[in-house]
């Protein structure tokens, strides 16, 4: 998502994709309770794009106008071809971002990876305490993390450090906040999780209370003071506290583009949630027409598929309604106002999920990601 | 916030290691590049940040401007250097040196 939403802006209105976000692979060693990827995540794996599809793609998004490139997943380190593909983006001219568990990233590969020039790399920490991050991704990660970070750090490349934040890690903004200024990041981003797949399933045992959420801004406004410009810190507020939805993706089908790993481009990672749209990918199309014709692409493109209350709200242009995922997941119609809005007719839900989850109740385990779980989860 | 910091005409500011900064043919503009993030830059920026290598001093990038924009009274020029040095040094783009 981009973070200087006044600064990406003044590139709109080109209708160019500059945001491409390349899906390598769905598969990844870790469980996390609150990941993003399909429910039906296994499914995919026989279906990865080659090397040279994705090649193919990098060229036809540079001639589209991409700009920025994100290697992601899963977890993109489980592809052994990656050094060759950003070698590749980095010779037709990309930004390019590797977005990454740390699993994987050896010295030898991340020797390679500055060889060939890639540009940043995006590091995900959950906590500052190791068996709580262990407990967190099901697995010992906790210390291979950070010393991965090191390593980044040695070799020289720019670095975000993406906490995922809710009930269980919220509480430790400062430690994290010590940890990432003793590592030397550049970018520390504290990002409240989306509720999506994974993370929409454990959301009563997920989403923080609204005191805790107070905490934590109040802790990352001190940091940001005592540290001036030395790091970059971002604290993205989720949108089930606030009174208006998240202006997603800058809008439908505006700046982003996400190719999944069977090659199906998508206008945000997410969007395979909504039911009743075809998802038409580059091994029939070009990235030319999946993003200025397709069917998809056009679907929330513009506000002509508004309905009320965004039709005649004073507000369409800042928000573009919010988030046509969470429409549907929370209404049932992905053409509805983003209930995250107080303008919704659905606002209840919101409402309803963080005073639900803000009760004292009887903690319900949290469901790692697993194979298999689509049927289990009646998709 | 920090304090603010003006540029000294003898200052040499560089472009901090985090951005990258070139011409990109599809935008028809200069761009600034950093993780998650780009900048289009309109001409006078993107002269003004090309010259922020570590080698320029502000007094030198004063009269190279002033060649390059003929048309733009002096004062305005150095006015709106050091304007945009403060924009630009506030948004982490560039450092002192």
């Amino acid at each position: 998502m981009p973070k200087d939403g006044s600064e990406v802006v003044s590139l709109d209105g080109q209708g160019k994709p500059m945001w491409l976000v390349l899906e390598l692979t769905y598969r990844c060693p870790l469980k996390c309770v609150w990941c993003n990827n399909p429910l039906d995540f296994d499914q995919y794996a026989d279906k990865e794009l080659s090397t040279s599809e994705w090649k193919r793609i990098l060229r036809e998004g540079r001639e589209l106008g991409a700009l920025q490139l994100g290697f992601s997943g899963g977890e993109p380190m489980l592809r052994d071809d990656i050094e060759e593909l950003v070698e590749e983006a980095e010779r037709l001219g990309y930004y390019t971002n590797l977005i990454t568990s740390g699993v994987g990233l050896t010295p030898e590969r991340l020797k390679k990876l500055k060889e060939v020039g890639l540009k940043q790399i995006q590091l995900s920490l959950q906590s500052a305490e190791r068996a709580l991050t262990d407990r967190l991704v099901g697995a010992r990660a906790h210390d291979l993390k950070l010393e991965v970070a090191k390593r980044i750090k040695a070799e020289g490349f720019p670095m975000v450090l993406n906490v995922p934040v809710f009930r269980q890690n919220i509480d430790q903004v400062e430690e994290i906040l010590a940890l990432a200024e003793d590592i030397g990041v550049d970018y520390l981003e504290f990002a409240n999780i989306q509720y999506y797949n994974w993370a929409l399933l454990n959301r009563d045992e997920l989403l923080p209370t609204r005191e805790q959420l107070e905490r934590a801004e109040a802790a990352v406004n001190r940091a940001r003071e005592r540290l001036g410009g030395k790091m970059t810190i971002y604290f993205v507020i989720p949108d089930y506290f606030e009174t208006r939805p998240k202006a997603c993706m800058n809008g439908w089908g505006t700046i982003h583009l996400t190719i999944a790993p069977d090659g199906a481009a998508l206008p945000c990672q997410e969007v395979r949630v909504i039911e009743g749209l075809e998802f038409p990918t580059v091994r029939e199309h070009s990235l030319q027409w999946l993003w200025d014709e397709s069917p998809l692409f056009q679907k929330f493109r513009g506000d002509t598929w508004m309905a009320e209350p965004c039709r005649t709200c004073d507000e369409k242009e800042k928000d573009f309604g919010g988030c046509r995922c969470q429409a549907f997941l929370l209404t049932g119609d992905a053409a509805n106002t983003d209930p995250a809005c107080a303008k919704s007719p659905h606002h209840h839900v919101i409402e309803m999920a963080v005073s639900r989850a803000s009760k004292p109740h009887e903690p319900k385990p949290l469901i790692p990601r697993f194979a298999g779980a689509a049927a289990g989860a009646g998709r | 916030m920090s304090e603010q910091l003006t540029f000294k005409p003898e200052d040499k500011p560089a472009l901090s290691p985090m951005f990258l900064l070139r011409w990109e043919k599809t935008q028809d503009a200069h761009v600034l590049l950093y993780p998650e993030g780009v900048i289009k830059l309109n001409g006078s920026a993107a002269e003004i940040l090309k010259r922020c290598n570590g080698e320029t001093t502000v007094a030198g990038m004063v009269d190279e401007l002033k060649a390059l924009f003929v048309d733009i009274g002096a004062g305005e020029i150095e006015t709106g250097i050091n304007k945009f040095l403060e924009t630009a040094h506030a948004k982490g783009w560039i450092r002192s040196r």
